[in-house]
């Protein structure tokens, strides 16, 4: 039974007004010509390509649901197997999933029995945990969980523990993992495993990437109205205005580290286990989502005000600017961390005192990442702001703007068709180059404990929990690095595209090249 | 050590990517001898600002120089080092560009920057540079040399700042100094003082100039010998007095022709239709061949060689083939037809007066549409010929004592310290169906008196009476009724519209925003119709304002204007943005649609020469007030102000018989913010006395139309 949580449903909008704008963009050159710019640069392009991966995982991650929980046989005999399609909810079910939520009132983690109602047993149950797609994908890794620490690839725990030998004696020493290497008898053939497998993970991601890549060749090939044979040496020589060889490339290298890395984690740890056993990669997976919705939500917050409160300043000029000026100024001048750990600080003491509002802990986690964007972008907006006011104040001399007021075309009209379009370009290069920033503050607020909850998954909470282990000797470094290596690649990306985007986009650059 | 000083021979160079480079200049050949000015003409985009660079070897950094050579004395510039070339620069070669205010460092002080040009060329202890840097202030005419060497740049006027961009390149003593357009961002009456210091610099040095600009007028007044450029080719090569009796080359005939003038206001300026050719693209016959009236099959054939119809004159026209060529006057609105749909058949007046009869024809035609406009207007004055504006002709617009002033804010609390009087009681009549030129210096308001009228800046003071309703006074949303009537053009054809729109959105705007045509098939079809009025093409309508050339966003600005029908148009100096050629085309186009559709223009310029032939009536404006108006005639003929003579006195004539003395002004207009106690310019004007300083004149009455405010006026 899908669940909508709130940052999905923004991120649905998101995506919503994404499209809308690719559509509208589409249809007027000023905005497409920047982008296609975008679209011939080879660094755009691959960080494109590497952004994508990460946008895929964290969609995934934001198609929610109650899982169905599996008949058990004997309770209903007559329920056919297939009925437990996400499609075929109705008004029944969903009356049992409520009553049964809140037969037990507030819920944790932890698969929830069924309805104890038996006649309601031929409907299909729910469970009143939310799961996203990704975690059903992703069941193996959450489900194979250790005893506590275990290093990347490892068989055995990272620590030591009584074991009873099979003669009834027992010894300190490490047990075997409960799932990591559990297939081998020998711990020692690990290596070959690793290299075996691993190789045959590259050689299925390879063939998926050929599947792809002769799709997408024949796919331009139609569209450019050659042979086959000519697109693809096209591509190969590089001589396309896309840079197709490149996105290629860098498709193939993600392909073939997926496959290799779900081969892997079918049987290993690959990135290790946590202080409560559990897969460290799996916790990095996740996290994609929390990186990405605080970095696109909170520009989605905070743009209306920026935007319009911006261009008001600027357009208005006189007191409209003066009051919109010192509510900047003073916002700004506020220290931001101090904002929102009040905000997140009454945001906790709001939600333990009303625990019964939220139906599961995600839901309340899910508010606190909200909460978080919005914070985080009361706090940004300034800056952005500041910029609009200014080139507002530029364009409202200009001479097209005066020509349309002596037309006696309305304010507000002059605005949206005048001011609006012509700082769009700020804005595009705002957000692009906020999204890493917010991603990195996340992490930050995170290890403060002003960020997402505790019991959400995100980079910031991955490194916050790594930060003690670190004293430990031999040090648990797996966490942290996992963590730094998914935010790095992230930022990294989409640094690269903004720096690309700025340069498509920025007029001053622009007249220069 | 011979008589030439700078040879250039067959110099080409291109820039961009070797595929499809753009070939700035193309097998240019020129020399200077010492001590001489030699002038390169052409309108933009012809490449005379990339010769000059090419001389230098600074050419952008896409730029490379693929041939020819270049010698000065006895120097092969294309081959020296760049080490050795560094010393040629400002050394023997100097050059001076068209904007001072971004030619100097703003946060170096100008007598630093100096100093570092006098050190780069000369080993001199500091005391002695200080003394050189104040010896090139004096020589540039900079009064009190010592204090200015230690004010920054913004603390100079345009035409200082221009000074002490020739002095700096007189640090090195020069040989020969190349300007780039130096004068085209200054005042005229600036723009003397520049020239004359030229000249002066050139008569003491024996320095060789070469001056490159658009303006006929400073070549005639200024340049030994000019070179006329096009495309990226020198077409024509003569001393400036062969030159302006009778140019050879068929596009240097139309340039000429289509300057405007006082004598040319009855007919139609020549228009030279088309532009100049991207220069990215290999010709094969002459390069002016696609505009030129007179072209031939062969013209496009081969590449033209040079003829010489004088001594001392050369042409790369075919029609000097076979002895002097005869220049078939036809009739231009067949030729122009395609961009300029004119007045039937208009002619342009030569200025050697040919062709009487057809001129007769003119003239009776303009009378008969001047009658058939008043007819339309319903008021009973003489025809049009007159210049005289008739006194029962309906006041269409009239602001009295209109003032604008902007406060000045300082402090914590913005606390008003001051007020700069851009406008400062002014009173203007403009009747239905005229022109009147408000014409003044840049920052002495004029604009903002165009601005104050459509209320796009808020007069504090002052009326602005339109058919009887007081426009200050009305509330902001009465203004509305009032704005299909008021319209505006400005200056700068490229800031002018919206790039993110298309052109059919930005003409029809207006009778979107006033609800005028609701329905969009309908307003799509008015959009049309006002396209093809200005000559443009209803096909523009789904194009943006940067596939355009100025001169045609120019006409787009014009049909933006046009949809709502106004009845008055200000004018914000729609033309001087424009090259010569495309500035003709949107006069013909404004007179044009003046007797067709009876509008009144209010023409804001600084252009003397557009003045005489459109206006009816002259405004001179000095710092917020206007110190003499009348009919265009009188003013222009017999100047009674001080500052209107010597305005007049500076501008730039083709001929020489035009030349008056210059007048010559001393300093800079003065801020409005402190104004000069009583007459604004006794402190810059020869005749003042005593008395000036005490109050602001009165208007003196010369005549029924004339007037002007000077003491020293008798009447």
């Amino acid at each position: 039974m899908p669940v909508i949580l709130i940052t999905d449903a923004l991120i649905f909008v998101l995506i919503a007004v994404g499209i809308g704008f690719g559509l509208y963009a589409a249809r007027h050159e000023h905005l497409r010509g920047p982008w296609r710019q975008v679209g011939r640069s080879p660094v755009g392009v691959a960080a494109l390509v590497v952004i994508l991966f990460y946008v895929g995982i964290g969609l995934l991650d934001s198609l929610h649901f109650h899982p169905l929980i599996e008949p058990v046989a004997q309770t209903a005999p007559g329920a056919p197997a297939d009925q437990s399609a996400d499609g075929q909810m109705n008004g029944t079910a969903q009356q049992v999933a409520a009553e049964s939520s809140t037969d037990q009132g507030a819920v944790g983690q932890g698969e929830a029995p069924g309805s104890r109602d038996p006649s309601a047993a031929a409907e299909p149950t729910y469970s009143t945990q939310i799961i996203s797609v990704l975690d059903l994908w992703l069941s193996g890794l959450r489900e194979r969980q250790e005893k506590t620490f275990s290093a990347p690839f490892a068989t055995q725990l990272f620590v030591k523990e009584a074991i009873e030998q099979s003669d009834g004696s027992v010894i300190r020493g490490y047990p075997r993992l409960e799932h990591g290497g559990a297939h081998l008898d020998d711990p020692s053939q690990r290596g070959v495993d690793i290299l075996l497998r691993g190789l045959f993970g590259m050689v299925k991601g390879l063939i998926a990437w050929a599947g792809l890549m002769l799709t997408l060749v024949a796919m331009l090939a139609l569209r450019w109205r050659q042979t086959f044979n000519d697109s693809a040496s096209a591509i190969w020589r590089g001589e396309t205005e896309a840079p197709w060889r490149v996105a290629l490339s860098v498709l193939a290298l993600m392909l073939v580290l997926s496959f290799v890395a779900a081969e892997l984690a079918a049987s290993y740890h690959i990135l290790g286990t946590d202080k409560v056993g559990e897969d460290v990669f799996y916790q990095s997976l996740k996290s994609i989502r929390t990186g990405l919705v605080i970095g696109t939500l909170t520009t989605l917050v905070m743009l209306p005000a920026a935007v319009i409160l911006g261009i008001m300043a600027g357009y208005f000029g006189g007191r409209t600017d003066d009051v919109i000026q010192y509510l900047y100024t003073t916002l700004s001048s506020i220290p931001g961390v101090l904002l929102i750990a009040a905000a997140i600080l009454m945001l906790q003491v709001y939600m333990t005192n009303n625990a019964e509002q939220f139906e599961s802990l995600v839901e309340r986690a899910d508010l606190r990442l909200l909460f978080l964007c919005i914070i985080l972008g009361v706090t940004s907006w300034t800056g952005l702001c500041r910029l609009l006011r200014g080139e507002s104040l530029k364009l409202r001399e200009a001479d097209y703007v005066q020509a349309a007021r002596s037309l006696g075309v309305r304010n507000s009209t002059v605005i949206g068709r005048h001011i609006l379009p012509n700082v769009l370009h700020i804005v595009m290069i705002t957000v692009v180059l906020d999204f890493s920033g917010l991603v990195l503050a996340e992490a930050v607020l995170s290890y403060v404990n002003i960020g997402v909850d505790p019991t959400m998954n995100s980079w910031g909470n991955m490194i916050n929990s790594a930060r003690l282990e670190l004293a430990r000797d031999p040090v648990v470094w797996w966490s942290l690095a996992a963590a730094f290596v998914f935010m790095f690649t992230l930022v990294l990306a989409a640094n690269l595209l903004a720096d690309v985007v700025r340069d498509a986009f920025d007029p001053r650059l622009r007249s220069a090249s | 050590m011979s008589d030439l000083l700078l040879d250039v021979s067959n110099l080409t160079a291109e820039l961009g990517n070797s595929e499809r480079p753009v070939r700035v200049c193309d097998g240019v050949g020129f020399s200077i001898r010492r001590g001489e000015t030699l002038a390169l003409l052409g309108e933009s985009g012809c490449g005379k600002s990339m010769t000059a660079l090419t001389l230098m070897r600074l050419l952008p950094l896409s730029g490379r120089i693929t041939g020819g050579s270049v010698k000065l004395d006895d120097t092969e510039l294309l081959d020296l080092t760049e080490r050795e070339m560094r010393g040629v620069r400002g050394g023997r070669m100097a050059m001076i560009f068209q904007e001072p205010q971004t030619s100097l460092n703003p946060v170096l002080k100008v007598g630093d920057q100096i100093a570092e040009a006098v050190r780069l060329h000369q080993r001199l202890g500091k005391a002695e540079v200080a003394e050189r840097v104040v010896e090139l202030l004096r020589a540039v005419g900079i009064p009190d040399p010592a204090r200015r060497a230690g004010e920054f740049p913004h603390q100079l006027s345009g035409g200082m700042k221009q000074r002490v961009m020739i002095a700096m390149a007189l640090a090195g003593d020069p040989e020969l100094l190349i300007a780039d357009e130096p004068t085209t961002a200054l005042d005229v009456t600036i723009q003397a003082q520049v020239l004359q210091l030229l000249k002066g610099l050139q008569a003491q040095t024996g320095m060789a100039v070469l001056l490159i600009t658009h303006d006929l007028g400073v070549v005639a007044e200024t340049a030994d010998r000019l070179a006329v450029m096009y495309a990226g080719q020198i077409v024509e090569e003569a001393s400036v007095d062969a030159f302006f009796a009778a140019p050879a080359h068929p596009y240097s005939r139309k340039l000429l022709e289509s300057v405007p003038s006082a004598g040319k206001r009855r007919g139609e300026l020549a228009v030279i239709p088309g532009r100049v050719p991207p220069l990215d693209q290999s010709f094969s016959g002459c390069r002016f061949a696609d505009r030129c009236s007179q072209v031939m099959p062969a013209c496009r054939e081969a590449p033209i060689a040079w003829f010489q119809p004088n001594p001392g004159q050369q042409v790369r026209c075919l029609l000097w083939a076979e002895g002097p060529a005869h220049f078939r006057e036809r009739n231009t609105s067949a030729v122009v037809g395609a961009v300029e749909p004119s007045l039937g058949s208009a002619q342009p007046e030569t200025a050697a007066g040919a062709l009487a009869a057809a001129g007769d024809t003119a003239k009776a035609k303009a009378k008969a549409s001047g009658a058939t406009r008043l007819e339309a207007t319903a008021a009973s004055a003489p025809a049009r010929s007159s210049t005289e504006p008739a006194a029962d002709r309906q006041t269409l617009l009239a602001t009295a004592g209109l003032q604008v002033h902007f406060p000045i804010q300082r402090g914590l609390f913005r606390s008003t310290v001051g007020h700069v009087k851009a406008v400062d009681g002014v009173d203007l009549r403009l009747q239905a169906g005229q022109t009147l030129a408000l014409v003044g210096e840049s920052g002495c308001g004029k604009t903002t008196v165009g601005k104050a009228i459509l209320r796009l800046e808020l007069p504090t003071g002052g009326q602005v009476r339109y058919n009887g309703v007081d426009l200050a006074s009305i509330r902001a949303g009465q203004m509305r009724r009032y704005r299909k009537d008021l319209q505006i053009i400005f200056q700068d054809p490229f800031a002018s519209m919206n790039p993110r729109m298309l052109v059919g959105e930005i003409v029809g705007e207006g009778l979107q925003a006033l609800g005028l045509e609701k329905g969009r098939a309908a307003r799509r079809r008015r959009v049309a119709a006002l396209l093809e009025q200005v000559g443009i093409g209803e096909q523009a309508m789904n194009r943006y304002p940067h596939e355009f050339s100025g001169g045609q966003r120019q006409r787009i600005c014009i049909a933006r204007a046009l949809a709502v029908e106004p009845k008055l148009i200000v004018c914000d100096e729609p033309t001087s943005a424009l090259d010569v050629s495309v500035q003709a085309q949107i006069l013909n186009l404004l007179k044009r649609l003046q007797d067709e559709l009876g509008l009144s223009y209010l023409f804001i310029t600084h252009d003397i020469s557009v003045v005489a032939y459109l206006a009816h009536e002259v405004a001179v404006m000095y710092l917020g007030r206007i110190v003499e108006q009348g009919a265009a005639a009188e003013v222009l003929d017999e100047p009674r102000h001080p500052y209107t003579r010597a305005l007049l006195s500076a501008v730039p004539m083709m001929d020489k018989a035009e030349r008056r003395q210059i007048i010559r002004l001393e300093g800079d207009m003065p801020s409005p913010a402190a104004p000069p106690t009583g007459c604004h310019f006794h402190p810059r004007c020869p005749q003042a006395i005593a008395e000036c300083a005490l109050a602001y004149p009165q208007p003196v009455q010369l005549s029924k139309t004339h007037s002007a405010r000077c003491l020293r006026l008798e009447v």
